[in-house]
């Protein structure tokens, strides 16, 4: 299978409150349509190689590249853009535009990368928020939301753009085991009919022995 | 343009979303502009009918000869040691005549000068306006209505008679109207004057004027150079002043240099004759632009302020646009639009209420007294003010909004969604 994410030897130091070395030179490989799932104990640096792999943590010594691209060095805004299109999130807390209504903070991503009409970009909201379960909620504030129907909207939102890759730190960490269950199903789906690789920081078992493949961190390195 | 519209959208919302603080911020602005649109209109106005009171009161330049009382002694004259000091106490001015030398043969050159409207001879001294056994101190001018009509509007000014009955009156005399009133005077009536030397003349009242301020109303008059010249016992070429009217009348200042060097009399400009007046203009200027200024500062201050609060209470959001692909450029457009809005429309709402105040100011009653001719408070209504007004709030809002809007953008997603 096609290798769409390579990590090589990433090291990465704390500065604060004194130097310390999280991650000490990780390499490892993400193919396409995979569905893994790190864990490991927390401070292990598992949501530290997480951020970096997502771009949004450019500083670290090693290299990263993506479908043979190398991301490594490139401006902020480059790497934002490059986020926009080929990469979606889901965080530990939900973190929606609490103004808005579900349906525009699914929609932003969408609109800022500007591949389709704002139509067509409200169609494919609907169509991801009614995946989620949540169509019924997509005219309703943000901040109205309940924590699981917050999670389960920051998902469609990562989902909107068709991003390669889906990056989660704990995305069903809010959710109890019937939606934990509907997340994973849709993961799964995305993985095997779409192609799409699925990485997900958990810490639920489950989650995790469900999965392709486990990629275990122990302090700054990968296990197993 | 794209992005530019998704900004604009998500700063909208975010505007609308905390509306008591955007309005708050935007009365700010609404309250620098609407007191700079105020004070420069009122100042301006005030401004302005200075230099009316004093274009209307004096002539451009005048050309006179001034009573000289410096001058050497005779032994410096008749040539004694140069090392020497001479001191003449209590020295008195020659009896010489005020008399401008070949003023007619002057008058017709000046008539032709180059950016001259219209120059008039005058002939003026000092009179007695007798009323019964009272007598009311005044001068007199002796002059050519007509182009002393061109020179001041008279005609404007006349308040009862024409002033065409000085033409046909030798005997003729317009008098300022406060004199009339306190003379008992009316057009028809016959009044005497007396001058220092002495001389008594009967004089018919052609009619009577108003400048609007009492220092000229209530001690000038008016009547032809023939007749002034015969109270005075003068030669028909006798005047004692050449006034001129320009057609600019800024150019009044150097044409008067020229003019004192060629004749070698004293020529006057209006702005030398009306120092005082016009010496408040330059501290009303100053004193505008020092208040506009700290108004817009202060406003300034306040969106500033504002939009850094905001931006702390937006860190996350900040975070997860930049996560979810937004660029640097974007967030900073983000945030200085909601500074811009701000600014525009409580730009906008600060020049209609500033007009509107300038408005309610223009129609106040002035309690000017007798002294002016004055019934409101001046205000001047000009477009270039309020376009100044909208563009300073702009830019003070743009200012304003610019380093939040920057430190928004330098938000590292990292440190926020981490926590």
């Amino acid at each position: 299978m096609q290798t769409i994410l390579k990590a090589d030897n990433i090291v990465k130091y704390f500065y604060q409150p004194e130097p310390f070395e999280v991650l000490k030179g990780v390499s490892f490989e993400a193919k396409k349509g995979e569905f893994l799932s790190v864990v490991g104990k927390s401070g292990c640096g598992k949501s530290t190689l997480l951020y970096i792999l997502s771009t949004m943590d450019t500083d670290y010594q090693g290299n990263l590249q993506m479908n043979n691209e190398t991301l490594t060095g490139l401006s902020q805004n480059a790497l934002s853009r490059f986020r926009n299109e080929h990469m979606g999130f889901v965080f530990q807390f939900h973190y929606l535009l609490p103004e808005f209504t579900a349906l525009k903070n699914v929609m932003l991503p969408a609109l800022k990368l500007g591949k389709y009409s704002p139509k067509e970009v409200e169609e494919r909201a609907y169509e991801k928020l009614n995946w989620m379960g949540m169509g019924d909620y997509a005219l309703k504030r943000a901040s109205r939301l309940s924590g699981g129907q917050q999670q389960r909207v920051a998902i469609a939102r990562a989902l909107v753009n068709d991003p390669a890759i889906i990056m989660g730190d704990e995305p069903t960490g809010n959710l109890d085991q019937t939606n934990t269950g509907i997340i994973f199903d849709i993961f799964m789906k995305l993985a095997k009919e779409n192609g799409q690789t699925i990485i997900a920081v958990t810490h639920d078992k489950d989650f995790a022995a469900a999965s392709d493949r486990i990629i275990e961190m122990s302090d700054g390195v990968i296990v197993n | 343009m794209r992005n530019l519209r998704l900004a604009l959208d998500i700063a909208l919302t975010h505007l609308l979303a905390k509306k008591r603080q955007t309005i708050i911020a935007m009365l700010g602005v609404t309250f620098g502009i609407s007191m700079f649109i105020v004070m420069i209109s009122f100042m301006q106005g005030v401004n302005q009918f200075t230099l009316d009171l004093a274009l209307d009161g004096s002539p451009h330049v005048r050309i006179y000869n001034p009573i000289k009382n410096d001058r050497k002694s005779i032994i410096e004259q008749q040539g004694g040691p140069a090392d020497a000091m001479y001191i003449v106490h209590h020295q008195k001015p020659k009896s010489e005549l005020p008399k401008i030398k070949n003023g007619m043969r002057i008058l017709r050159e000046l008539e032709q000068w180059p950016g001259v409207q219209q120059a008039a001879p005058n002939l003026s001294t000092q009179v007695f306006y007798n009323s019964g056994s009272v007598q009311f101190a005044g001068s007199m001018i002796g002059c050519d209505i007509l182009k002393e009509n061109v020179m001041y509007d008279l005609e404007n000014k006349l308040e009862t008679g024409a002033l065409e009955d000085l033409l046909t009156n030798p005997d003729g005399i317009l008098l300022g109207n406060e004199l009339a009133e306190k003379m008992n005077v009316k057009v028809g009536d016959r009044i005497s004057i007396s001058t220092p030397q002495g001389t008594i003349l009967l004089m018919r009242v052609v009619g009577t004027f108003s400048f609007g301020f009492s220092a000229v109303d209530g001690m000038r008059s008016y009547a032809t150079l023939a007749s002034v010249q015969k109270i005075l016992q003068k030669d028909p070429q006798y005047i004692t002043d050449i006034v001129i009217r320009l057609e600019d009348y800024t150019q009044a200042k150097t044409l008067s240099k020229t003019l004192s060097q060629i004749y070698g009399y004293t020529a006057e400009d209006w702005e030398t004759t009306n120092a005082a007046i016009l010496a408040g203009e330059v501290i009303r200027n100053v004193m505008t632009f020092v208040v506009s200024l700290a108004m817009l500062v202060v406003a300034g201050f306040g969106i500033y302020n504002i939009m850094n609060m905001s931006i702390l209470n937006k860190l996350k959001d900040i975070a997860i646009l930049k996560a979810t692909g937004f660029e640097s450029g974007n967030i900073v457009s983000i945030f200085l639009l909601q500074s811009l809005i701000i600014g525009v429309l409580g730009g906008v709402l600060g020049v209609l209420t500033g007009g509107f105040f300038s408005y309610l100011i223009s129609i106040t009653p002035f309690p000017s007294g007798t002294g002016f001719n004055i019934e409101t408070f001046p205000v001047l209504f000009e477009v270039k003010y309020y376009i100044t007004g909208i563009v300073f709030g702009f830019l003070t809002t743009l200012f304003a909004g610019w380093f939040p809007a920057r430190r928004a953008s330098r938000v590292d997603p990292v440190d926020i969604i981490r926590g």
